[in-house]
């Protein structure tokens, strides 16, 4: 059980990690937000299931994925509303910032 | 000025999770006098989704269904029952919220989980009036 924990908890800071680099690596407000949006959600999610793995099942691990289950849903929908609302204010697209 | 959000998905999420952020909110409350949490940051949680729902539909749809004066209501009557707990130890011949003199079994539990209740409806409801009188500011 607690090589399944490391495994995913370690999976989990890579992808982590892969975000933090794409947003500070990537050019424009859009593309750091993919990079941020997809890997913190992914990320979260795996190290939460890690650290249910490492509780065993029990009471608390059930709390752990209800809230793994809670960002599942809520991160993408920030990421969402927070790019949309940047497209309807016009913030300008990477290839017109590079000309 | 918010206004109702234009996208499907972000007022589907508002909808979806403002029940379960509720529950989750009574579910700290009523913890309050055994493990971490309490009336205050219960009270928040649950006024929190009451913010998502006006975010996600307006705030005249959150002012339709939790009317100004409902609002008022739950302010005044979560004191009322705070004040009310400790002033029936005070009559029951005890000091300000000395739980013991209680009639009840486990008084002490009891009373405490009476305050948190008072608590907690009155700061989601002051919360909640708080965010309207913000966000209706012209």
């Amino acid at each position: 059980m607690t090589a399944l924990a490391v495994a995913f908890v370690s999976a989990g800071v890579f992808f982590l990690v892969t975000g933090a680099a794409g947003l500070i690596r990537f050019p424009d407000f859009y593309t750091r937000m993919h990079a941020s949006g997809k890997c913190d959600t992914l990320g979260v999610l795996l190290v939460l299931v890690g650290i249910a793995c490492h509780v065993g099942a029990s009471l608390t691990s059930a709390k752990i994925l209800l809230i793994a289950a809670f960002i599942f849903v809520a991160s993408p929908t920030a990421t969402h509303a927070i790019a949309r609302s940047a497209l309807r204010h016009q913030n300008a697209l990477w290839p017109e910032e590079e000309q | 000025m918010i206004t109702r959000q234009e996208s499907v998905i972000v007022r589907t999420t508002c909808r979806l999770l403002a029940p379960f952020i509720q529950v989750f909110g009574l579910y700290v409350i009523v913890h309050g006098h055994s493990s971490p949490g309490g009336g205050f940051q219960g009270g928040v949680i649950l006024a929190s989704s009451f913010v998502l729902l006006a975010i996600g539909f307006g705030p005249g749809e959150v002012q339709r269904r939790i009317p100004r004066p409902a609002l008022l209501a739950c302010t005044c009557a979560g004191v009322l029952l705070y004040a009310g707990i400790g002033v029936a130890c005070v009559l029951l011949g005890a000091n300000f919220l000395d739980y013991g003199a209680l009639p009840l079994r486990d008084a002490r539990s009891l009373g405490m989980l009476g305050i948190e209740i008072g608590v907690g409806i009155t700061v989601a409801a002051a919360m909640v009036s708080i965010f309207h009188d913000l966000i209706t500011f012209e």
